[in-house]
């Protein structure tokens, strides 16, 4: 199994009687809310969770972005991953993901996962994806061109990484008169593409096209036997059969000696009323064009209805519903051996500590999980069969597999046109 | 009134057409044209009036989406192929909103198609005092409404239950799917710099034709600055603000929009 440590790196320190009082925490809720002074403890007190998170056992640190809200302080992916690649010895770096579409230039990507890569000598996972909806509204990059640009940008992006410079790419959103990065990779022929996603069977189809593993984030565990099989029929159209190397399971798990301090705690992921990328409005979050337009009438109803406030479960039921796992070690583990055995993935990142969890507990957390739940975890995973990419040495892409090893299933894929899940997995994180 | 469509550079574009006399085209908001409305009535007792749905716009019965198209000046480009096509001109061309925006491009490319420019609340200009409402921050029916003063009016145009069941959306499904498709398309060309083109204010000098700029006074999508920017712009330009009235004249004050542009006709 792979295990990696998460955190959104919440900008708690807010007034939250400010979001509550404006209705929304995200897009328009206005900076001046945000203290540097705070903002500069909170990035410290994150790095030195992140260097324990190593020290106990962590093979993974998972880093995100995202823009103009508290949930996640994190603005630059890169920057964060930088950092961790100086101050990190073994765990690998883990992008999920870098948010192609939402700049302009694929080509600065490519320049600076090639100096992550060798900064931290060969420990990087560059993971991609198109960037929520509203991460278009906040960078200004059109939503409607958004697969278009996430397709094309992750071309160029492999182009760039395996193909000796100069060469020039004109494409329909990017074009360069020259590409020639002096900045390559370390790790040949690339470092391995992991896709993040929620429940979009478009995003989920396509990593199976390419062969990444599909990193499902927090998608009630319910809906992951439906997700699996998406990617399972799409792979097998294409040639392989797919197994636990192909898939991810992003979950929220806090532990404390004592469990009732642990679920006390735990209630912090339901902070901004559990709305994990804040409290939006959905033409914010789904702007017109960026979902798939089988869905339009549903995007378009949740536009322009008049819900307010949180649309997440009660902290009790997401308990329940193990999408949320609190308690002791031992009870812990106990909650993860149902998840392991349900969602059977080999890659599996614990999002330990969300909200205004205080430095000291989320330090204890992480130690716990080191020397209590990894290792039992692990055992899991090998009596389960739970091997990941590293362990099998898996190809890293379709593109990589020899042609030889393929084997394309006819009609494996049943070519279910759009998305018919989401808005079920959706309602919660909206 | 009929409906018409015709093929334009592979693009099927569709038109509701009635009334006789000289041609006037109309050209709708952004978010889009509601059908044969009021003020095409009114029009069409003096001209042959042409409701034309923009390339991309009036859902999936409406004008095909031109999937290249990256600019409203690419749309004005098609309007102009489609008046060759029918042979149309010199026209009246109003312009509503977004509309206007092509509607002024058109003209900067084409006055000889052009008998006269009437721009109606019209984009294209950045505004140097105010700020044009951004619909991409803003619901559907949000925009629609800040349109109008009188929310009365988008009311009898838009709403659709009878308000007795609260779940029931305002509008109907199929209006939030036009608006929607409307609005991807709006994305598509205008999503930035949004509602605006520095490279048209220079070229309004070489519209030679008569214009004529209307504004709602209570427009509170396209400062009423935008309409004084186009007169002095356009050379041949007279401005007529109607009282009492929002973003859509077109919509909210159809009577005195006509008699507006039809003037002394009769």
């Amino acid at each position: 199994m792979f295990l990696s440590y998460f955190t959104e790196q919440p900008m708690s320190a807010y007034p939250a009687d400010e979001g509550l009082k404006a209705g929304y925490t995200s897009v328009l809720f206005s900076n001046k809310y945000y203290d540097p002074v705070e903002g500069s403890r909170l990035f410290n007190e994150r790095i030195e969770e992140y260097k324990l998170a190593e020290q106990v056992g962590f093979d993974g640190i998972m880093v995100n972005e995202h823009h103009n809200a508290p949930f996640c302080m994190q603005a630059r992916i890169t920057v964060m991953s930088s950092i961790l690649a100086a101050i990190t010895e073994r765990a690998k770096i883990v992008q999920l993901g870098n948010p192609l579409p939402t700049y302009d230039s694929p080509l600065m990507f490519a320049e600076e996962i090639a100096m992550i890569d060798m900064i931290s000598k060969g420990r990087l996972i560059s993971g991609i994806v198109r960037g929520a909806g509203q991460e278009s509204v906040c960078l200004n990059a059109n939503p409607a061109y958004n697969r278009e640009r996430f397709n094309e940008a992750h071309d160029l992006l492999v182009k760039t990484m395996t193909d000796d410079g100069p060469f020039s790419w004109e494409g329909e959103h990017f074009q360069y008169r020259v590409v020639n990065p002096w900045a390559r990779v370390l790790q040949k022929p690339h470092p391995r593409i992991w896709v993040p996603g929620v429940f979009s069977a478009e995003t989920i189809r396509w990593a199976a096209q390419h062969r990444y593993p599909y990193i499902s984030l927090n998608t009630p565990l319910h809906l992951t036997g439906e997700l699996w099989q998406i990617y399972d029929q799409a792979a097998r159209a294409v040639g392989y059969e797919p197994g636990p190397e192909n898939r991810g399971y992003l979950l929220r798990v806090h532990v404390q000696e004592d469990g009732d301090k642990a679920r006390e705690n735990a209630r912090e992921f339901m902070w901004m009323q559990g709305e994990f990328t804040g409290i939006g409005h959905p033409y914010w979050t789904s702007p017109a064009g960026y979902g798939s337009s089988a869905r339009r009438l549903d995007y378009a109803r949740m536009a322009n209805s008049e819900i307010r406030g949180s649309r997440a479960s009660r902290f009790e039921k997401q308990l329940a519903a193990r999408e949320i796992v609190a308690g002791t070690p031992d009870e812990v583990i106990r909650e993860l051996r149902v998840v392991l055995e349900t969602c059977r993935p080999s890659i599996l990142m614990l999002w330990g500590n969300d909200g205004g969890v205080n430095h000291d507990d989320s330090l204890r957390c992480i130690e716990l999980m080191g020397t209590e739940v990894l290792p039992a975890l692990r055992d899991m995973g090998g009596e389960l069969g739970l091997h990941d990419p590293f362990e099998l040495d898996s190809p890293i892409s379709l593109a990589l597999t020899p042609p030889d090893e393929l084997n394309p299933i006819e009609s494996a894929d049943d070519e279910r046109p759009e998305d018919t899940s989401d808005s079920k997995a959706l309602n919660m994180f909206r | 009134m009929q409906t018409v469509t015709t093929a334009v550079a592979g693009l099927g574009m569709r038109e509701f057409t009635g009334g006789s006399g000289d041609p006037l085209v109309m050209l709708h908001h952004s978010f889009g044209n509601p059908g044969w409305m009021p003020i095409h009535e009114a029009l069409a007792a003096n001209y042959t009036v042409h409701a034309l749905d923009l390339p991309g716009y009036g859902g999936t019965e409406g004008s095909d989406q031109p999937d290249w198209a990256r600019h409203p000046r690419d749309l004005a480009l098609l309007v102009g192929q489609w008046l060759r096509a029918k042979e149309l001109g010199p026209v009246e061309l109003v312009g509503c909103g977004f509309g206007g925006w092509v509607a002024a491009e058109l003209a900067t490319m084409s006055p000889e198609r052009l008998n006269r420019l009437v721009l109606v609340g019209a984009a294209g200009l950045l505004p140097e005092q105010g700020r044009i409402l951004d619909q991409f921050l803003v619901s559907h029916s949000g925009y629609v409404q800040a349109a109008f003063a009188d929310k009365g009016v988008y009311e009898a145009i838009f709403a659709s239950n009878n308000g007795n069941d609260p779940d029931e959306p305002p509008v109907s499904d199929d209006t939030l799917v036009v608006w929607d498709m409307n609005r991807e398309m709006t994305t598509r060309v205008a999503w930035k710099p949004y509602m605006y083109n520095r490279r048209l204010r220079p070229l309004l000098g070489g519209v030679t034709v008569p214009a004529l700029v209307v504004w709602g006074d209570n427009d509170a999508v396209v400062p009423v600055e935008c309409a004084h920017a186009y007169v002095e712009a356009l050379p041949g330009a007279r401005l007529e603000i109607v009282g009492d009235c929002g973003h859509a004249v077109d919509l909210e004050a159809p009577e005195s929009l006509a008699a507006i542009i039809t003037g002394g006709k009769s």
